[in-house]
């Protein structure tokens, strides 16, 4: 087989940000002590370059380069933009909390870097072997990351059981991996769905495979059963890291479902239909009932994940175009929702306290009515009340289980729904009408204020108008 | 077009926004600017379009302003329908609103509330002209619902008074009541015309001859008749007739005589204007007709005896207006729906103008309301005294003024009528003249003649009102006395109304009364040929003599007739009916279901219960979160295998 050159143009935000990581590394190995600042500026600047090349960019008709194991398509540029756009706002608010910790690294800019580079390359994966590699890349980094706070002896413990479960999820998959290659001989997806598509009967190894496939994959989502590591993690990692592990790679995980079930298991779809359904409606169940029993904010939001990823299942569950789409749409959503929410945690914190008990919570509407505020429209917005996006996200998901003929499965979720919408309005019963141990006002950055402000605003104007971003995840997956 | 008459409605909208929102700030004279100044738009705006319709014969203009919402197939829309008949009633409602307005500065000088009060009544304004110039039933009955909703906080205005309050709730629930039949009737005329517009409506309506429906099995109802009469509750409660009647003269606790104009004058003629908006639907229904004709032949006579009983002067007036609303109703239901307007239009300026009166007449007295203490006024009030001598002959119907025109032609129309019941309505109505004269000159009688019988310091303080209230009065005095010549050919037998109004052919007995009609001197010249005029005498004698000749027998009669009297002081036990029996009965029911229903089913089992359960299962299932590695490694392997044996191992065996 001849050697033919690879056609770069499809990965060259990816090769961008390869090429700036490295450059930031260096960048803090010569002026990291003098200029800690010049790390995170870079690091920004990366982002935001490699976002505008993931725009400009755009592919009208998928391409696959480099020996059919890269897809640029509609849905990885739009989730590229959303997981540079929310690691984006992620590395500000870290920058705040690291600062007032004493915390700051370079490292922790460089890792970052990486991990939203392994999670890039997933989204594109064409093959199974880029996508583990993507999602290596990705999860080594953020273990670290959740270690990075060593005298921390929670943190330390989180990242122990992130990196063991992780790696016994990543051997579920790479094992599913090699079943799917032994009955069709191909690693990449498009050969693997061609296989399903001419052979009469699906071969029962196939659907071995799926079952490994699947759990790694929910592992990496959180999905009940295997969102054991959620919780813990969520709680024992420095919050920064909580929100980057809570937002950037669950879009990440839902561009793996994707380009795994849709892409390459489609002759499957009867079997990963039901596998997602009992997923799904444990994690809606768990997520929701759990979270009742938490003090602590971080713990609680943890489950709550648990529980948005449930119904995030369901648009997948719907099995259609629309289906998938609404998944989209509410996979973006509760990245920006769950950005503000940790956010919040992050910004209410100060050096030596976290501020993220719920009792931090109390009064808080005495001390800051706008922050208070703005956690109302966060946690109405994540119980899914309209007019916030939240309330669409959860909509939409819904039409579309009803328009599958699935109105139980509906049924089951609206109820869940409710039961969690305790412990959202709970939150908002602290700040608004109890009363805090705490009475001084809150001082805070007003560059962080400003984040926050517009992370939570562009909640409720996506609330009001949800149309543009529901259009363009209709048209990202074509 | 629409530009135009989109600010009838919307300037006194804003003017209401201005005042209720920014009153503290723009002070009171800047909220009864705003205020006055949008419903001065608003009344010259209508009067253009009272003048280009009805005057020139312009066409009926009707558009839609825009889409509200859409439902399954209905389309829910906002829009305007300008016909002589809305014309009128805009111009009739902007006219007498701006008389109020003005009247307000005087009257509300040295109230706290100055620019909330500024705020409602620009506010009814515009719910009124909503209601008037709407195009669908959905329009109409929020004009409707906002009527009723101003009214309340209206009568409630003075919030610290414990009788204004049960005045305002009463108002509120027994309009509830009429509101209920009204809505399920716009629900029943969706139900089969599949649309809420009125010229759809009204294009199908001839389908309902014959149509019937059985709610009940065994009892076919007819249509027409059920829509109808469900509409016609709405009315009952709107316009306060029998037996729904009882709010308006409580809502006399509101500030006099300014909010009870608003009810009395404006708002009431709601459901009299809205059964003549339907007249192609009632006129498909002699039943429903029958209803109209005796509920108002009972309100105009039985309202009219309980005004005599009376001693606060605003009481007198409210009960007058009852019973002229019944009147009205007659009409209607005699068919001779431009009879009805004709009335409401003559009533709407004389009774504003007694209204007037009586409330100038109050603020001269310090807001000392009872007639018995009055007397002998003439001398200090010339222009309230004048202005209501007018506005009384206007009211008994004395020949030449504008009642005795209006209530002339129901009167004949009804003679002429064969709508079941109209024997009894007839009698009704003529008694009713008789007792219509005498309350109305036993209120003149007590206050402007007679001894005074005010306390000393009242009597020096005694003077005419200023101009603001004055001015009102003689420009209400001037139409009192000859909208009815006016008024009269074109609107009962010209084609004033054109095609807004359906009369069936066999129903038509204005067209009838036409026939013999040679002009409003004749008109005059037949009165003397009929009872009406001479018991109207009676009735002014008997008041001559009752209260100023012989004060002493209104007393000797009262204890004479004691079971007589005692029944009108109670009269005649309705609010006694409805707030001992019916009221209790619902309290008790309501405390039933809340006690078994609310407290024990939903509180206790559903919403206590049942989060009680899911906390508990929370804090059991929590225990699974160990927090040890292996537990979890555990779980993850469970849930694969889990999912290996439903997938893989159980479809294995299936095949082998």
């Amino acid at each position: 087989m001849p050697f033919v050159t690879p056609e770069f143009l499809p990965a060259l935000p990816e090769i961008l940000l390869a090429v700036m990581a490295c450059l930031v590394l260096l960048v803090d190995l010569y002026f990291g002590r003098r200029h800690p600042s010049w790390v995170f500026l870079l690091a920004q600047a990366s982002l935001v370059l490699c976002a505008l090349l993931c725009i400009a960019l755009y592919p009208e008709e998928p391409t696959t380069t480099f020996n059919g194991t890269f897809r640029s398509d509609g849905m990885s540029a739009v989730l590229k933009v959303f997981m540079i756009l929310v690691t984006y706002f992620v590395l500000f608010y870290s920058k705040f909390y690291l600062d007032v910790r004493d915390l700051f690294k370079g490292e922790y800019f460089v890792l970052s870097l990486f991990a939203v580079l392994g999670m890039m390359i997933l989204v594109s994966a064409a093959s199974l072997l880029t996508l583990y590699l993507g999602l290596e890349l990705m999860a080594l980094c953020l273990y670290a990351l959740v270690a990075l706070n060593r005298e921390s002896s929670m943190a330390s413990e989180a990242a122990m059981k992130y990196f063991v479960l992780g790696a016994l999820a990543s051997g579920t998959l790479l094992y599913g991996m090699s079943l799917l290659y032994g009955v069709t001989g191909s690693l990449e997806l498009d050969r693997i769905r061609e296989y399903q598509s001419v052979g009469g009967e699906i071969d029962i190894i196939l659907v071995l495979g799926l079952v490994f496939i699947v759990v790694g994959v929910a592992f990496k989502l959180g999905a009940a059963p295997f969102h054991m590591w959620v919780p813990d993690v969520y709680e024992g990692a420095p919050t920064s890291v909580t929100l980057f592990v809570g937002t950037a790679p669950k879009i990440a995980a839902f561009g793996m479902l994707m380009r795994l079930l849709v892409d390459g298991l489609a002759g499957v779809q009867g079997d990963w239909i039901e596998m997602l359904t009992i997923l799904s409606v444990l994690s809606m169940a768990v997520g929701n009932i759990i979270a009742i029993a938490q003090t602590n904010l971080k713990r609680m939001l943890a489950y709550s994940t648990i529980a948005h990823v449930g119904f995030l299942l369901l648009g997948i569950i719907a099995g259609t175009r629309a289906g998938y789409a609404a998944s989209m749409f509410y996979v973006i959503v509760y990245a920006l929702m769950g950005l503000g929410a940790f956010g919040m945690i992050i910004v209410l914190g100060s050096k030596g306290f976290e501020s993220d008990r719920l009792d931090d919570f109390r009064g808080l509407n005495e001390r800051s009515p706008w922050l208070a505020f703005l956690v109302l429209v966060l946690m109405l917005s994540m119980a899914g009340v309209p007019p916030f996006v939240g309330f669409w996200a959860k909509w939409s998901v819904l039409r579309e289980v009803v328009a599958a003929d699935q109105v139980w499965l509906a049924t089951v979720a609206v109820v869940l729904a409710v039961i969690g919408l305790f412990y959202y309005l709970r939150v908002v019963r602290l700040v608004y009408f109890e009363e805090g141990q705490e009475a001084a006002p809150l001082v805070c950055g007003t560059d962080v204020k400003v984040m926050i402000s517009t992370n939570a605003l562009a909640i409720l104007a996506l609330g009001v108008y949800p149309s543009a971003l529901l259009a363009l995840c209709v048209t990202a997956l074509g | 077009m629409t530009d135009l008459y989109v600010w009838v409605v919307l300037a006194p909208l804003i003017g209401s926004v201005i005042a209720g929102v920014f009153g503290k700030s723009i002070g009171r004279a800047g909220a009864h600017w705003a205020c006055i100044l949008g419903v001065g738009v608003s009344t010259l705006i209508s009067g253009a379009a009272f003048g280009h319709i009805v005057l020139e014969g312009g066409a009926a203009f009707e558009s839609t302003l825009y889409h509200w919402g859409r439902v399954g197939d209905l389309t829910l829309e906002i829009g305007f329908l300008v016909d002589p008949l809305s014309a009128t009633m805009m111009f009739v409602v902007s006219f007498v609103s701006l008389m109020v307005h003005i009247y307000t500065i005087g009257y509300m000088r040295d109230d706290p509330g100055y620019q909330r009060f500024f705020s409602y009544i620009a506010l009814f304004t515009f719910a009124m002209l909503m209601l008037c110039m709407s195009n669908n039933f959905l329009q109409l009955f929020f004009g409707w619902e906002a009527v009723g909703v101003v009214s309340y906080l209206l009568i409630g205005f003075w919030f610290q008074r414990e009788s204004a309050i049960r005045a305002n709730l009463k108002a509120f629930l027994v309009n509830r009541i009429g509101d209920l039949g009204f809505l399920l009737g716009v629900a029943a005329v969706l139900f089969y015309f599949g649309t809420l517009r009125y010229s759809e409506v009204f294009e199908l309506a001839p389908s309902l001859q014959g149509a019937t429906l059985s709610i009940f099995p065994g009892a076919d109802w007819s249509v027409a008749s059920l829509i109808c009469i469900l509409l016609f509750m709405g009315a009952m409660g709107k316009s306060a007739q029998f037996p729904l009647h009882v709010w308006l003269p409580d809502s006399m606790e509101g500030p006099t005589p300014i909010s009870a104009l608003i009810h009395a004058a404006t708002m009431v003629t709601a459901g009299i204007f809205m059964v003549a908006r339907m007249s192609p639907l009632f006129e498909q229904s002699e039943t429903a007709l029958s209803v109209v004709l005796v509920v108002g032949a009972i309100t105009a006579l039985f309202m009219g005896l309980l005004g005599l009983v009376q001693n606060d002067i605003k009481r007198v007036v409210a009960y007058s207006t009852l019973s002229q609303l019944g009147y009205m109703a007659v009409a209607l239901g005699a068919s001779a729906y431009a009879a009805a307007i004709f009335h409401l239009v003559t009533h709407a300026f004389f009774k504003a103008l007694l209204f007037l009166a009586a409330g100038s007449v109050i603020i001269a007295l310090h807001h000392n309301q009872d007639m018995r203490s009055m007397g002998g006024l003439r001398k200090y009030m010339p222009v309230t005294w004048i202005t209501s001598l007018l506005g009384s002959l206007a009211l008994i119907g004395f020949p030449g003024f504008a009642g005795f025109f209006s209530k002339d032609a129901i009167i004949e129309a009804v003679h002429l009528s064969e709508v079941p019941g109209h024997d009894f309505a007839y009698w009704c109505v003529v008694i009713g003249v008789f007792v219509t004269a005498l309350y109305s000159f036993r209120l003149y009688f007590l206050v402007f003649h007679g001894k005074e019988r005010m306390d000393e310091h009242a009597r020096e303080h005694l003077h005419e009102s200023p101009w603001v209230v004055t001015v009102p009065l003689v420009l209400l005095a001037i139409p009192s006395v000859l909208i009815g010549w006016i008024g009269i050919e074109p609107m009962l037998f010209g084609d004033h109304f054109g095609d807004s109004l359906f009369v069936l052919s066999e129903h038509d007995v204005l067209a009838r009364l036409g026939d013999s009609y040679r002009g409003e001197a004749a008109f005059i010249g037949h009165a003397f040929a009929t009872p009406p005029l001479y018991l109207a005498l009676a009735g002014v004698a008997c008041a001559w003599y009752f209260y100023m000749v012989r004060p002493d027998l209104p007393a000797l009669c009262a204890r004479r007739l004691a079971p007589v009297h005692s029944v009108l002081v109670h009269k005649y036990g309705f609010d006694l009916l409805y707030e001992e029996v019916l009221a209790r009965i619902g309290r008790g029911l309501g405390s039933l279901f809340w006690r078994i229903g609310d407290r024990i089913l939903i509180d206790g089992m559903l919403v206590n219960g049942s989060a009680r359960v899911v906390g508990w299962f929370s804090s059991l299932i929590r225990q699974l979160q160990t927090g040890f590695l292996y537990t979890y490694a555990f779980a993850m392997i469970i849930g694969l295998v889990a999912l290996m044996s439903l997938f893989v191992f159980l479809r294995m065996q299936g095949h082998s």
